[in-house]
């Protein structure tokens, strides 16, 4: 016969699903994909730079922990992230991309910063002026996500497009605010009531941003409860998995999405208010610094889970720091800390292709047919 | 032999620790059709999936035409002239025909559609199609969309043709037609495999049966040799009493009337016109017609699910006799009105259960919101899933297992153990089982049977009419939104149901 068919070779290599895996196993993948992820950077750092990596790396652990005041500093940012983080989650377990954290930070800081600004120099007693500006800015974060829910509840409106222009507006709000306030028109704002310390949280036993830390550190367990044992948790699950289900068991989703996406506000504008009146005490358009979209990598990489959110905010904190400690210490550029940065977030995910898959090779020594 | 069309040696196929094949061979020769048979999760569709280049196999040979080939892809497939025809259509609605058989082929310059389309008019006429072939696909009935996706693979140059449960979606008659098409292509020297559940398909249009049982093949049999009990004992391993039983309605009541409905669905297109029917308790009430002729949203405006535009639903109360109103009503309303509804939902996974969720919190979807507390309470449910588990024999490792890890049947039993565990009034069931091998069929024929006895009004939307005429009261058949006739089932046939069901939506459609 003329006619043959093209001889083909089983390919190399064919992927599958895996079933359900260990939790040790799925642990030491993780931990190998570290220790990779770190020799690989080593191995960079000493191509191009030619410096020792162990110098490097020990730069890079020096960001968060070489002394006492840098562990206070990267403990607050954890907690600041973790705090976005968790009022993100709420709306991502609802499947509702709320990418408006950071414009609902920002409105709930500006709400404080105003009633501070205001009321600063009124003689209010703190007692007062501090819960006020605590209900200020959840009620502002709150607004800020409820508009969105609206249009995508009744309208069924696109909330992604939706929140993320929501932030631009932020910013530009409170770019007019500071002009407004600012003195001599130069465009900054300074420390509000630095001499009376009007609305600022107080320092317990001495230490900044402890106060902080203790309340996001509450909010983790708050969240944690209310989405795994919560009958609102469970419905936000339900709609988040299938918004049939929920009409077919009588949830009303619409309520669902308003009420969820409040809370996811209010959590974000409570965020603002530990920024401004627990941290800065001022505000700027920066003062939330992108951490309303690093949340959303928090929240996805702990996979909506509270608990596991504390080590991601940890590693993301930690590795920012690291970049800016390896730039100040070994006099090289910042884009080396980013590099490494980067594969160690590539590793980080990528190992989670092989937890959930198998890659098989093909066997050299095929049986032969019966 | 010469004449093998394709042939499988030892093929098996793991996924994880799952053993979906093991071992199989099969042989198909040209001139040919072959039933594959097999109960859910016995690896039919694995199989198939692996012949047409979806699934790759861990080990085993794959010949055709004697010669050993290797099919890493769909094209490889295609390559190999095999055409798979899958349960679930992959057509482009805004095309037409022609243009959708075009699709992804590999050809340079611009298509020919004019060449294209006297091709499939000629494809029409060596088989006896009937297809327009520039009519837009969202214009399709099913059974037309099938023909679109058969003359796909036919266009293709297809010699081994495979159709996985083609018929699910057919009336009798179109059923039939389509047999009379595969018989021709069979003249043709086409080998064709297809794959079905309805035993006496079979044994009218196939030469030979091969039958899978947990993966592996248990035997081939000339079909004049095979009995649907002798087929059944190959698939279930032992034999199986095919019989329901029908049991005479006790005191049969009013328990649910409808009147002058008429809904509207969110495209605005008529999906109801004037239903009027009542449902008697301590009977079982079969609703017959084609795919989409409004069963789901009749089902559905009953639940509260879908808007009535027009016409009113009353629920007699068994206890105290009392109307009550459930026109227009969300589900939390009905049940605040204690009205006991279980529905089980035709989209199992989509609607009636959470996928992602365990049995536990299956069971919970129904009654979560019971009690002031805040917090859930788990004991009930997971007492109820066990009890489920035990009681239809569920197969899962267990109960906090996600229910989209059970096989269909499995899933079916969750569903419908948790819908008739509240001891429902009235129990509406759409096409409860369909893709369930036979063994879980009777099991769910058995429990409705149950709630029957026990003086719920059963509504059950189905679409094989030999389980409607045996199990039934009543039938009342649907066509294009109306209702085309109510028979007695212990008196009609398949055949006037069938003329029933195309009665009012063959000029409409």
């Amino acid at each position: 016969m003329e006619h043959t068919i093209k001889s083909k070779k089983e390919p190399l290599i064919h992927i599958t699903k895996r079933d359900a895996m260990p939790l040790w196993k799925a642990i030491l993948i993780r931990v190998i994909a570290v220790v990779i992820a770190l020799a690989v950077s080593a191995l960079l750092v000493m191509v191009l730079t030619k410096k020792n990596p162990g110098q490097v790396f020990t730069a890079m652990f020096n960001g968060s922990f070489q002394t006492p005041r840098k562990i206070l500093n990267m403990l607050q940012d954890v907690a600041m992230l973790l705090c976005i983080s968790l009022a993100v989650t709420p709306a991502f377990k609802m499947k509702f991309w709320n990418i408006g954290a950071e414009g609902q930070v920002l409105m709930g800081a500006l709400a404080s910063a105003t009633l501070m600004y205001k009321l600063g120099n009124t003689g209010i007693p703190n007692g007062v002026l501090i819960p006020l500006m605590f209900i200020g800015s959840i009620l502002m974060g709150m607004i800020w996500a409820i508009i969105p829910a609206i249009f995508k509840a009744v309208w069924n409106t696109n909330e992604t497009l939706f929140t993320l222009m929501m932030n631009y507006v932020a910013m530009q709000i409170i770019q007019i605010c500071i002009a407004t306030w600012a003195t001599s028109g130069s465009g900054v704002m300074g420390v509000i009531n630095s001499m009376n310390e009007a609305g600022w949280l107080p320092q317990i036993f001495g230490t900044k941003y402890l106060l902080n830390i203790i309340f996001v550190a509450l909010l983790t367990v708050f969240v944690f409860i209310y989405l795994k044992f919560s009958k609102h948790g469970y419905e936000i699950a339900v709609v988040g998995e299938s918004e049939n289900t929920a009409r077919y068991i009588g949830i009303n989703v619409k309520k669902v999405i308003l009420r969820t996406m409040a809370l996811s506000g209010a959590l974000c504008g409570f965020a603002g208010f530990l920024l401004v009146s627990g941290a800065s005490h001022t505000i700027t358009k920066e003062l939330a610094g992108g951490m309303g979209f690093t949340a959303i990598m928090v929240s996805w990489l702990a996979k909506f889970n509270p608990a596991i959110m504390v080590g991601t905010s940890f590693l993301l904190v930690f590795l920012d720091k690291g970049a800016s400690s390896i730039a100040m210490e070994c006099r090289l550029s910042e884009s080396i800390g980013e590099i490494i940065t980067g594969i160690i977030i590539f590793f980080i995910i990528g190992c989670e292709f092989f937890i959930r898959y198998k890659i098989n090779f093909r066997s050299s020594n095929k049986e032969v047919a019966k | 032999m010469e004449n093998v069309a394709i042939e499988l040696r030892g093929i098996s196929k793991r996924f994880g620790r799952i053993q979906a094949n093991k071992n199989v061979n099969l042989t198909l020769y040209h001139g040919e059709i072959l039933s594959l048979l097999g109960e859910n999760g016995s690896g039919k569709t694995t199989l198939m999936n692996m012949i047409s280049g979806i699934y790759f196999p861990d080990e085993g040979h794959i010949f055709i035409n004697g010669e050993e080939v290797v099919i890493k892809s769909p094209k490889d497939a295609f390559d190999n002239g095999i055409g798979m025809i899958h349960q679930h259509f992959k057509l482009v609605d805004v095309f037409t025909a022609t243009e959708n058989i075009l699709l992804g082929l590999e050809e340079k310059g611009r298509f020919d559609v004019k060449a294209a389309t006297k091709k499939v008019e000629e494809l029409c006429n060596k088989y006896g199609f009937i297809l327009d072939p520039n009519k837009k696909i969202y214009e399709m009935s099913v059974s037309e969309k099938q023909t679109v996706e058969i003359i796909k693979v036919l266009y293709r140059g297809a010699n081994i043709l495979i159709l996985d449960e083609p018929t699910a979606v057919l009336t009798p008659q179109e059923a039939r037609k389509l047999f009379d098409i595969m018989r021709k292509m069979k003249e043709d020297g086409k080998a064709i495999i297809i794959i079905t559940h309805k035993l006496h398909e079979v044994l009218s249009v196939s030469d030979r049966v091969t039958v899978l049982r947990k993966g592996e093949t248990i035997g081939s049999v000339p079909t004049s040799e095979a009995t649907v009990e002798s087929l059944t004992e190959m698939m279930v391993g032992k034999k199986v009493a095919l019989n329901i039983d029908r049991i005479d309605p006790v005191d049969p009541k009013e328990r649910l009337v409808v009147e002058g409905l008429n809904c509207i669905n969110r495209e605005g297109v008529k999906v109801l016109s004037d239903i009027s029917f009542k449902a008697l308790s301590g009977e079982i009430l079969g609703i017959a017609g084609i795919a989409g002729s409004g069963q789901r949203e009749l089902l559905e405006a009953i639940a509260g699910l879908q808007h009535i535009n027009q016409g009113a639903i009353t629920y007699i109360d068994p206890a105290s006799g009392a109307n009550k109103s459930l026109t227009d009503m969300t589900p939390m309303q009905i049940r605040a009105l204690g009205v006991r509804l279980s529905f089980v939902p035709e989209d199992r996974l989509g609607m009636g259960l959470v996928g992602n969720m365990d049995l536990v919190d299956n069971m919970m979807l129904r009654s979560y919101s019971k009690g002031h507390s805040l917090f859930l309470q788990k004991k009930e449910p997971s007492d109820l899933a066990k009890h489920i588990v035990e009681e239809l024999e569920v197969v899962t490792p267990n109960i906090q297992t996600p229910v989209r890890r059970l096989s269909g049947g499995n899933v079916q039993k969750v569903l419908v153990g948790r819908e008739i565990s509240s001891s429902p009034t009235v129990l509406m069931v759409a096409y409860p089982v369909r893709g369930l091998d036979i063994n879980s069929s009777y099991l769910i024929y058995r429990l409705l049977n149950e709630q029957k006895k026990l003086g719920a009004a059963i509504i059950f939307v189905g679409e094989d009419l030999d389980v409607l005429v045996e199990l039934c009261d009543r039938i009342m058949v649907l066509g294009g939104g109306h209702i085309t006739g109510v028979v007695d089932a212990r008196t009609t046939t398949k055949e006037e149901i069938g003329y029933l069901m195309t009665k009012s939506n063959g000029g409409e459609h």
